[in-house]
């Protein structure tokens, strides 16, 4: 019974770092840009809900109405404005530009908000449990933070497949020069899919926020996992990073039963296996050449 | 140089160290003083000329997490450190000679690495005369260390003592010659937390949270930890092992501690761990009787942020309105400085001020007992012989468990539904500290 409390509590888990990883997968998968500052815009995104929940009197869900929107400007801003400046600079700069911004978040937070802990009042559902059978218990919370990362993974993934949108996504990854040739503006493309991934990474904080407490400092943690879920997914591949954060997620638990200690080596384990045995990714399209 | 406080009437930028480098440390040649005191050593000096217009300047350097994840300590700094420029506007006198007084305050961002460079920079460039510095270990050792390399004096706290004497390679037979700490230790901590727990009927049976950092290791510590102290009162301890800080899910200790049957839950975890820990225990259906954890629950913010959740949560006690102390400086009693924050700031008090005000009282007695200016030698001696009533209660390094380490005392308190604020912290529990007033009684938890 224990074991499987694990894996259930590990396939949750899974959800939510699906979620953490779904706007880094994106960047990635689009511009082959690593976002070093993503955990960071993942706590900004979840200090602008504070403020609208402040200042509108909103429950923390009902303020995505205002933040998914917000931070989807942010990521076109930021996109236009810096990291659009740095990509055919080769593999540094954009990392540099976001490091540089993950340190600018953090301090601008700590002026505005300072080190005190913040969380979202989400009300009775973050402590409501669901008793499934003797000993074993689940929170409603969790599922709803894995039914968010399943349906933002499979809004993306019809975005992509179904959509004139999707299809200039795809063909700007593969070729830049050639889809500007076919009259796509290759940069507002990027602009929007950096939009939408911000957009992800503004439900991502909103459930962090409303999981756990957070404060300016506490971003950069969240960078890791989110990087392992996407490569063991497989880099570019949707459905991949929720398997991904799936696969994490139950590493963690399971490791974590053995010995609490183990629980980062058994997640590092998995990831290390994975890199060996498909370097690619688990769920990665194979790779054409060009 | 960032975060420098000066005095009200300090030079624009002329900074103390440029000045300074121009004027050897102990020379004959009297300095103009821009400090609190310029106006009243200025006038002497218009009067008398100014060979002989004011006395050399004590500056003090004073180190602390302002920023980064220690952030929350250093919090109440800029109100604590405003209302000492009040206090020092006359100086000091040392030795019948009135000083001015400069404080000269750095950021150590939380990063031991930064702590120990501002510490560096304020000694050799600063040319302070004694230093203070607050807040954690990671903040408190490595200033400490380089006073000690470079023959500062240095005054610390908010940090238990074992860390501070054992983690910088302390041997208790010879001790430190130019550092001294006040604070309480891990004993005293184990002491309140089993006293509160002692006062509930439980089965006696303690869940564990000890994450892989430096007071996880300690308090979590086979030999000289919980677990051996534990034993010895009867309670029997159920550690699911450490774990990495900034954990996603503790579904693992939750499930163990289930099984055990554990009705008591312990810990000195960081508050986003701690709610995690919390709020997942609810899912999943664990309630113990009480729970009571070091470090998460020390910032009344942090127990706000847990919701409805934080009632009934018990934590250790270091200093609060109610203690029956009051500051040698200005005379106000711990409730006086609290509602002056309050008032200042609109905000909550919190622990961490007292020990921060308490410093600066140290430091003021020391140096005016010190016969003379800038004898770093007298200055140490002062220190060590400093027997005084702070507003965190008696100091004296004559009676610590080490020589350097002075004790302070420790009560368990409990929060609950505020009046003005969403939670209020109560002592509930003051065995190992009696003139201490409790404000209450321990409450099951709901």
């Amino acid at each position: 019974m224990d074991w499987m409390n694990a894996v259930i509590q590990g396939v949750l888990l899974g959800g939510l770092y699906a979620l953490f990883a779904a706007g880094l997968s994106l960047v990635f998968g689009i511009m082959r840009v690593v976002n070093l500052a993503h955990g960071d815009f993942i706590i900004l995104a979840a200090f602008l809900s504070v403020v609208v929940v402040g200042v509108t009197g909103l429950g923390p869900f009902l303020s995505l109405v205002i933040v998914v929107p917000l931070m989807g400007g942010l990521g076109y801003a930021v996109q236009r404005g810096l990291l659009a400046r740095t990509l055919d600079r080769g593999v540094l700069p954009p990392l540099l530009v976001t490091f540089g911004l993950s340190v600018i978040i953090q301090n601008l937070l700590l002026q505005i908000f300072s080190a005190d802990d913040r969380r979202l009042d989400a009300g009775g559902i973050s402590t409501a449990s669901i008793g499934i059978a003797g000993q074993l218990a689940i929170g409603w919370f969790p599922v709803v933070v894995f039914l968010a990362g399943v349906l933002a993974i499979a809004g993306l993934q019809i975005l992509f497949t179904r959509t004139a949108l999707g299809r200039a996504f795809r063909a700007t990854a593969d070729d830049q020069e050639t889809v500007r040739l076919m009259g796509i503006d290759n940069r507002h493309t990027y602009g929007l899919a950096v939009a939408i991934a911000f957009g992800i990474v503004a439900l991502a904080g909103v459930c962090l926020g409303i999981r756990t407490t957070f404060s300016p400092d506490i971003g950069p943690g969240r960078l890791l996992v989110a990087f392992e879920t996407v490569v063991i997914g497989g880099l570019g591949s949707l459905w991949g990073t929720l398997m991904g954060g799936v696969i994490l997620g139950i590493a963690h638990t399971i490791g974590a039963k053995l010995d609490p200690a183990y629980r980062e080596l058994t997640g590092h384990l998995v990831f290390l296996l994975v890199l060996l045995a498909r370097p690619q990714g688990l769920f990665a399209k194979p790779v054409r050449e060009t | 140089m960032p975060r420098q406080t000066q005095g009200k009437d300090a030079m624009p930028d002329a900074t103390a160290s440029d000045a300074e480098r121009l004027v050897p440390r102990t020379g004959t040649r009297r300095r103009f003083i821009k400090g609190g005191a310029a106006a009243v050593a200025g006038l002497g000096a218009l009067r008398a000329g100014p060979a002989r217009g004011a006395e050399r300047e004590i500056k003090i350097g004073y180190v602390s997490p302002r920023t980064g994840p220690l952030a929350g300590f250093g919090e109440a700094d800029e109100f604590i450190l405003a209302g000492l420029e009040q206090a020092f506007k006359d100086g000091v006198a040392i030795g019948g000679k009135r000083h001015p007084i400069k404080l000269l305050v750095k950021d150590s961002q939380s990063n031991p690495n930064r702590a120990a460079e501002v510490a560096s920079d304020l000694i050799l460039n600063g040319k302070i005369d004694l230093m203070l510095v607050a807040s954690t270990p990671e903040t408190t050792n490595p200033v400490a260390d380089q006073c000690e390399l470079n023959e500062m004096p240095c005054v610390s706290s908010i940090a238990p003592w074992q860390p501070w004497f054992f983690g910088r390679g302390g041997d208790p037979a010879k001790g430190f010659k130019w550092t001294y700490h006040f604070f309480w230790g891990l004993e005293d901590i184990i002491g309140v937390f089993t006293d509160l727990w002692q006062t509930v009927p439980t089965n006696k049976k303690v869940g564990a949270l000890w994450p892989n950092d430096g007071d996880g290791r300690a308090w979590g510590d086979p030999e000289r930890g919980f677990a051996p102290a534990l034993k010895k009162l009867g309670f029997e301890m159920v550690d699911p092992g450490f774990f990495k800080p900034l954990l996603d899910d503790f579904s693992a200790q939750i499930t163990a501690f289930k099984n055990a049957k554990v009705e008591i839950v312990t810990g000195v975890l960081i508050p986003p761990d701690f709610t995690t820990f919390w709020t997942q225990a609810r899912q999943q259906g664990f309630r113990p009787k009480a729970v009571t954890v070091g470090k998460a629950l020390l910032f009344p913010r942090s127990v706000e942020a847990l919701g409805a959740i934080g009632e009934g949560l018990t934590t250790e006690v270091w200093w609060s309105p109610n203690h029956p102390f009051k500051s040698s400086l200005t005379g106000a009693s711990a409730r006086d400085l609290a509602a002056a924050y309050t008032n200042a700031t609109k905000k909550q008090w919190t622990q961490p001020m007292g020990f921060i005000h308490a410093l600066f009282e140290v430091a003021f007695d020391a140096l005016s007992r010190s016969g003379k200016a800038g004898d770093r030698e007298a200055l140490r001696e002062a220190i060590k012989a400093t027997t005084k009533k702070t507003i965190v209660g008696d100091i004296s390094w004559a009676k610590g468990p080490v020589g350097n380490v002075a004790k302070t005392p420790l009560v368990g308190g409990q929060w609950g539904k505020g009046k003005q604020f969403a939670y209020d912290l109560t002592i509930v529990n003051n065995k190992r500290a009696p003139f201490i007033p409790t404000s209450g009684t321990l409450r099951g938890m709901v």
